[in-house]
């Protein structure tokens, strides 16, 4: 059977890996992304082990809005993501210096 | 046949944890890979790993949505970017080393605390040795989550419509380019054209039969 604590013990281990990847790829944009993406999954599966544990449909809702709010964050960063290609041909975070005061 | 009882039990547990180990071996390989494309295609693993975990707490109708929405729509956009920009790797991947100790401590620091936090305390009279009670066999996630979306969160699920409206709008107006010298209709030229700028009526002096 699967306790309320394998659920959130593997999602502060999802949780941790996806901050490390934040460290480990911090010159690449897409990869910032992608742990980003990581860090909302992991939020996801505590919000699943609560609202299933605690028979409140409220958590799952939410989920649901998270997923739709994420699908519209990364649209929206691919599209930065494109233009900002176009106009410097990198992707690299250390070449986005022009608002450095 | 439905395996009864402990059997059952036993078996969830097994598929947890097998699903588990591949989530984790997944999300490690988003942070480590050496390719992007491969990040990307190690993290479409993970989401499905994912969605066969959230089956096995009867979340079905999340899980699916996963799959279809996330695997489905978001990580082949982020396939497409991948691939259509041509990154210079080498450049990215330089100093990779160089704070990779400190993602690791950090990583490892959160592991210990959250750990701590929910085997040693106890979240606040939850107690986290409970396991998940399975729903009834005619009970269906999907119905009551339907139930609920359309009715008390009706508003919220409006105010998300109209988010990815935004989203969309964004993302077009942001990629958009205009190339010079490309034939286009100006639709609101055309739409904005009056009666005399379009036709003009000549007086031709009359000619005597030859």
């Amino acid at each position: 059977m699967i306790t309320l604590a394998d659920m959130l013990t593997l999602s502060g281990v999802l949780f941790a890996l996806a901050v490390a990847g934040i460290f480990l790829n911090r010159k690449n944009v897409i990869l910032l992304l992608m742990c980003v993406e990581l860090l909302l999954l992991a939020a996801n599966f505590n919000f699943i082990a609560f609202s299933r544990m605690l028979g409140d449909l409220t958590g799952q809702v939410f989920v649901f809005f998270v997923l739709t709010v994420a699908a519209a964050e990364s649209a929206i960063g691919l599209a930065i993501l494109v233009v900002l290609f176009r106009e410097r041909r990198s992707i690299n975070v250390e070449d986005l210096n022009t608002l450095k005061g | 046949m439905r395996p009864t009882g402990e059997v059952e039990a036993v078996l969830v547990q097994i598929l947890f944890y097998l699903f588990a180990t591949l989530l984790v071996a997944g999300a490690l390989g988003v942070i480590t890979a050496r390719n992007p494309v491969y990040s990307v295609l190690f993290l479409v693993f993970s989401f499905v790993n994912s969605a066969a975990i959230w089956l096995l707490v009867e979340a079905e109708f999340l899980a699916i949505v996963l799959v279809l929405v996330y695997v489905g729509a978001v990580m082949v956009l982020f396939l497409f970017v991948v691939m259509m920009l041509d990154i210079n790797l080498a450049e990215l991947k330089r100093g990779f080393t160089r704070f990779a100790w400190l993602g690791w401590l950090t990583a490892l620091a959160v592991i210990v605390e959250i750990v701590g936090v929910i085997w040693q305390h106890g979240l606040g009279g939850v107690d986290v040795s409970r396991g998940f009670v399975s729903e009834p066999a005619n009970y269906s996630n999907t119905l009551e989550l339907g139930q609920v979306l359309y009715t008390r969160y009706a508003y919220p699920f409006e105010l998300a419509a109209v988010l990815l409206v935004v989203a969309i709008v964004a993302a077009i107006a942001l990629t958009l380019r205009r190339r010079p010298g490309q034939k286009v209709q100006d639709v609101s030229r055309q739409v904005a054209v009056r009666a005399d700028e379009r036709l003009r009526v000549v007086k031709v002096a009359a000619e005597k039969r030859p």
